[in-house]
């Protein structure tokens, strides 16, 4: 038993027999893996950096050094602080909206209805929980043409002008992807939209783990639906919650197939819904500006690096153990 | 992984009666079903307005966006498959997950496992390398990514294989974006494989290759479910990588030449093609999805509680 302790995590010692041809095994099976993610993936971040430092634009050979010019370049740039200030508010509305949603909809699922015998999840909550999670399947660019269509104009088929219009509101059917006030807001619902169903599993799962008696505990002591949610349910799950609050907040940097599909290259109407995913693409294979396109990488990549560490840092808290 | 939530009904509910159920709970039980509907039909409905459109003939669609077609016109499909391409695009897709998602496990496996069991120097740093991966955003490997795809095109022999527009290449980075989370999951998931099969293994005179093929792969199925569904999704519906490597008409992929048809249909005005081609691209995975509910959200969520 205490050689197994010792064995988990770390390799056990091989025998004699075994060692003979050992690390021509490990190289033959790092070879490939290895050499083929160095090739695409490291080699790609290392040039990244170094062609940020470049005035290359593809077309000549040769490339200049210019050191951190493409930087001041890019902070001077003013469609570059548009995509900065939308990311940010990517960044904080749509992890915000998406865990709200994902919790209040996984605890009424699961510990929800309050009836006869105690705490338990609505009827029909296993339906709920497939349909919820359907967005989550599908290709975000097939999202994105799906609602390319539900905002566009009436005459162009949209559904929900279609809808305002048959319940009245033709005041506000407005058209919405193609006013700058409007278009980048429409992307970030639509976002919300295909996320919150993946987190409603998830919070579902952690919830699913917390003993029911708990519930019957905080019944017996009055406890209404808001306390016991926040005493006991949120508590429980907060591990969950801080873990997918860092992926969220990853996978709303990267607008990318939303923005380009439902907005277009340049970022939409008066180019109001850019986001930086969107304008180095657009620097790079629009423009050729190789150079600057990978500093705004860069910039990319420091942002997502605090974020992660930020986003760990602040919401760890207390783990609540269960015994 | 679900357990349910269902009780038996108690037959003698007096000595149940909690005091936090009271007069309201009712009402609140009401909102409560009325909040999660509502949610739900908004999930539903757009999907249900894209596979009844595409049904539809053009003027049905602009004229009664809520109405049902008159009749189904399934030509719809047949002119998104042949006229709008749709059905080179599917097929596409299709030979780039079929080469991607295999290869993807098996050297996913081959590394995660060498990592997991074999002391040698480098062995962190190497996990280290594929792990970082996952926090790397795919933008800024974007430009020198083209590049080095353009480049392998012009070396002899090979070069007529890969390069830009080569679905080959385009799998191949599938791979290669794929590592760091296959390798981190299923490096996890070789660590809490028992030891003690593989020491038995080894005494009967398997070699290391055979240890590998023949018994730690088998006993590892159940990760690499996981790990391949969430694969066979990702590859299925990337966009940007193929936006970036596949330019010519006759090689993009599925959810690449959806998008940049939806930017020319709005100028030819075929909308019901468009849909049916959207339909085409949605409904093969909502039905692996339904067939496999349970796995695929296991695997999916495991990306995130591992």
């Amino acid at each position: 038993m205490a050689r197994k302790q010792t064995v988990r995590g770390r390799v056990s010692k091989p025998g004699p027999a075994l060692q003979h041809g050992k690390y021509l095994f490990i190289v033959a099976f790092l070879l490939l893996p290895v050499g083929i993610y160095g090739l695409f993936v490291v080699s790609p971040y290392v040039q990244a950096i170094f062609i940020s430092m470049t005035d290359w634009t593809g077309l000549t050979a040769s490339q200049k050094w210019v050191g951190f010019d493409n930087y001041v370049k890019l902070f001077a740039d003013e469609q570059f602080l548009v995509a900065l200030k939308n990311n940010a508010i990517l960044l904080v509305v749509v992890p915000a909206v998406t865990v709200l949603l994902g919790l209040f909809f996984a605890s009424m699922l699961n510990v929800g209805r309050r009836g006869k015998s105690g705490v338990e999840g609505v009827r029909g909550s296993s339906v709920y929980k497939i349909v919820y999670f359907f967005p989550q399947v599908l290709s975000v660019a097939i999202v994105g043409v799906l609602f390319k269509y539900v905002f566009a104009p009436t005459e162009a088929g949209g559904i929900l002008n279609g809808f305002l219009r048959a319940i009245g509101l033709d005041s506000i059917a407005l058209p919405w992807l193609g006013d700058p006030n409007f278009a980048f807001w429409c992307v970030v619902l639509v976002m919300i939209w295909s996320f919150v169903g993946f987190y409603v599993v998830l919070f579902s799962a952690a919830m699913q783990s917390i003993p029911k008696d708990i519930y019957e505990a905080a019944l017996l002591d009055g406890a209404n639906r808001f306390t016991t949610f926040r005493h006991v349910t949120l508590p429980l799950v907060w591990d969950t919650v801080q873990v997918g609050w860092v992926y969220l907040a990853i996978q709303a940097m990267d607008a990318f197939a939303f923005v380009h599909i439902m907005l277009g290259i340049s970022g939409g109407p008066s180019r109001a819904g850019d986001v930086l995913g969107v304008a180095l693409y657009r620097s790079a294979f629009n423009d050729y500006r190789f150079g600057y396109a990978s500093a705004l990488g860069v910039v990319l990549l420091v942002l997502t690096l605090i974020v992660a560490v930020l986003f760990l840092r602040v919401a760890r808290r207390e783990r609540v153990e269960l015994s | 992984m679900t357990t349910t939530v269902e009780r038996p009904v108690d037959t003698d509910p007096a000595p149940r009666r909690r005091t936090g159920a009271g007069a309201g709970t009712g009402a609140l039980n009401l909102l409560n079903g009325g909040f999660l509907l509502f949610w739900g039909l908004l999930t539903v409905l757009p999907l249900l307005w894209a596979v009844v459109s595409s049904f539809k003939t053009n003027t049905e669609f602009l004229s009664d966006p809520w109405g049902l077609p008159a009749v189904a016109r399934f030509e719809n499909f047949a002119r998104a498959w042949t006229v709008a391409n749709i059905g080179q695009y599917f097929v596409n897709s299709v030979i780039v997950v079929a080469i991607s998602v295999p290869l993807t496990m098996l050297f996913g496996a081959m590394a995660a496992y060498v990592l997991s069991r074999y002391t040698f120097p480098g062995n962190r740093a190497i996990y280290f390398l594929f792990v970082g991966g996952m926090i790397f955003p795919v933008f800024l490997a974007l430009v020198p990514l083209f590049f080095v795809v353009r480049n392998l095109g012009t070396i002899p022999v090979i070069g007529e294989f890969l390069g830009l527009n080569s679905l080959i290449s385009l799998a191949l980075v599938y791979v290669a974006f794929s590592m760091p989370f296959t390798v981190f999951f299923l490096t996890a998931f070789f660590r809490t494989q028992p030891t003690s099969i593989a020491e038995a293994a080894i005494v009967d005179g398997c070699s290391h290759f055979g240890l590998f093929f023949r018994v730690m792969l088998p006993m590892a199925k159940p990760g690499l479910i996981s790990i391949g569904l969430f694969n066979v999704l990702g590859h299925w519906n990337q966009y940007v990588l193929p936006v970036v490597l596949m330019n010519e008409p006759d090689k993009k992929v599925l959810a690449q030449g959806l998008a940049s048809l939806a930017i020319s249909q709005g100028y030819r005005g075929d909308w019901t093609a468009l849909f049916a081609g959207l339909v085409i691209a949605l409904l093969p995975v909502l039905i692996v999805y339904i067939l496999f509910q349970k796995q695929v959200q296991a695997g999916l969520t495991a990306g995130v509680l591992k």
